[in-house]
């Protein structure tokens, strides 16, 4: 059983259309019991990072998923999901959860790219380059594009941790794999076929890259 | 880099797809749920709904069809058409829906865009413009003014400043449509697309007059918008979108190619 954790931030209906369109059986949960039992966790979200962790300490949320993490379980962060594993977020001024060393920022002010200024937040479909491989990304083509919708990005502090990049005026970390954490800043569950790939891929992964 | 988006526009009249000209004159042209499925598969990067029932007894209907095209595609889909306050808003991102689109309930209550964007985030939150080319006059100095109640109603608003009132209010993107443009397939607003696509931080979708490849070449380019929308050129398949995303990387405009 895969566990969704539904923390009250943002829409987590389509997360769970793709896992059932992959055949994929899941509960969504705001229960720490349930994360134990749990064999695979996702963790989603959209929103703002001040408010999302208030609401996983007092769920008690965030020691659980330092346990699920500690324990070997695999664990899938999206969008607000991976950027709230690291230690601190410059949204809100958060403290986080603190799975990866290093902290989310901002994009700055002022993008720009051959001379054009880029919109904020960055929405739409982007590539990522892939370092190395992955059992989660396999069978993925290295030209897909991935949804993504966002204003801030993952900065970790160890580069080892970083698997995948993404250019928008500036080229940023957008999944980040480390242990048994794999999170990604784009929506797997928004991005056509390649994005249920990677689901059915993360639903069978036992944990080690 | 980001990709340009394509973005097929469909209008649900009680369920029904349905296509009208300058807003008059709809015909049904099929289910929208089947329709959703067939631009997902052939590359849509993201999907519009208009719900423009007439009576709201039958709103209810584009719940059941929000909640079977949510089942149906894996890429982010917008809602809109009598959206009036939260609740409404609420109801469709429940049914799975990624975006609301606000028009004329912005217009009348820009509450609703600041509260939206509370509620949900502000990439939830799309505020659709519809707008008619007028006189410059000191209340209109852009020469473009906000219509509503699908284009019958002008409100005194210039087109310019709304738009970026409704970023400041907390809108994540801007659909903007010319009522001008729309349904005559002889291409979008370039001027007004470039003036408020160039205004602005968010990201703007060009919207109304699509009836050729160029027409999306030119709109994402000295049109300056970040995705367009379409409507007739694939609802009665004159056009695929595979066929106009390959056009469209012939002329060096960056769009997603493999899905």
């Amino acid at each position: 059983m895969v566990a969704i954790i539904d923390y009250k931030a943002g829409n987590i209906t389509s997360v769970a259309r793709a896992l059932e369109n992959i055949g994929q059986k899941y509960a969504i949960t705001d229960d720490e019991r349930k994360l134990k039992d749990a064999s695979h966790i996702i963790f989603p979200g959209v929103g703002a990072a001040g408010e999302a962790m208030a609401y996983l300490r007092k769920k008690k949320l965030d020691n659980a998923l330092k346990n699920c993490f500690s324990s070997g379980k695999p664990i899938l962060g999206i969008c607000l999901g991976t950027q709230i594993v690291m230690e601190h977020s410059e949204e809100n001024d958060a403290e986080c959860i603190g799975l990866i060393t290093g902290s989310t920022r901002r994009f700055p002010e002022r993008l720009t790219s051959g001379g054009e200024i880029l919109k904020i937040p960055h929405m739409g479909w982007n590539s990522v380059n892939f370092k190395r491989e992955h059992t989660v990304f396999a069978k993925i083509n290295p030209e897909a594009e991935f949804y993504f919708v966002h204003s801030y990005y993952p900065a970790p502090s160890d580069m080892d941790v970083v698997l995948g990049t993404t250019d928008y005026g500036i080229t940023f970390c957008s999944v980040l794999a480390f242990k048994n954490l794999v999170a990604m800043q784009f929506h797997p569950e928004k991005s056509g076929r390649p994005g249920l790939q990677i689901l059915q891929n993360f639903c069978a992964w036992r944990g080690s890259a | 880099m980001l990709s340009k988006r394509i973005i097929p526009c469909l209008d649900v009249r009680a369920g029904k797809l349905t296509k009208g000209i300058k807003f008059k004159g709809n015909v049904d042209i099929g289910n929208p749920v089947e329709a959703a499925r067939r631009y997902y598969e052939e590359g849509a990067d993201e999907i519009v709904f208009y719900d423009i029932t007439a009576s709201s007894d039958k709103r209810d209907i584009m719940i059941d069809v929000v909640k079977r095209v949510a089942e149906t595609i894996f890429i982010p889909f917008s809602v809109g058409g009598g959206i009036r306050n939260l609740e409404d808003m609420r109801k469709v991102i429940a049914a799975g829906a990624e975006k609301v689109s606000v028009n004329s309930a912005a217009v009348e209550n820009p509450r609703i865009i600041t509260d939206g964007a509370k509620a949900f985030g502000s990439q939830c939150v799309v505020l659709g413009m519809d707008v008619k080319k007028v006189a410059v006059s000191s209340k209109i100095p852009s020469g473009y003014e906000i219509v509503i109640e699908g284009g019958r109603k002008f409100t005194g608003i210039d087109a310019l400043w709304w738009a970026k009132e409704a970023q400041k209010l907390g809108a994540g993107e801007i659909c903007l449509n010319s009522i001008d443009a729309d349904g005559t397939q002889d291409g979008y607003e370039l001027n007004l697309t470039a003036l408020i696509s160039e205004n602005v931080r968010i990201p703007v979708i060009a919207s109304g007059g699509a009836g050729r490849p160029e027409h999306l070449a030119d709109v994402l380019t000295a049109g300056k918008a970040d995705a367009a929308l379409i409507a007739s050129m694939v609802h009665y398949k004159t056009y695929t979108i595979a066929g106009i995303k390959r056009f469209l990387t012939e002329r060096e405009i960056k769009v997603r190619n493999i899905w």
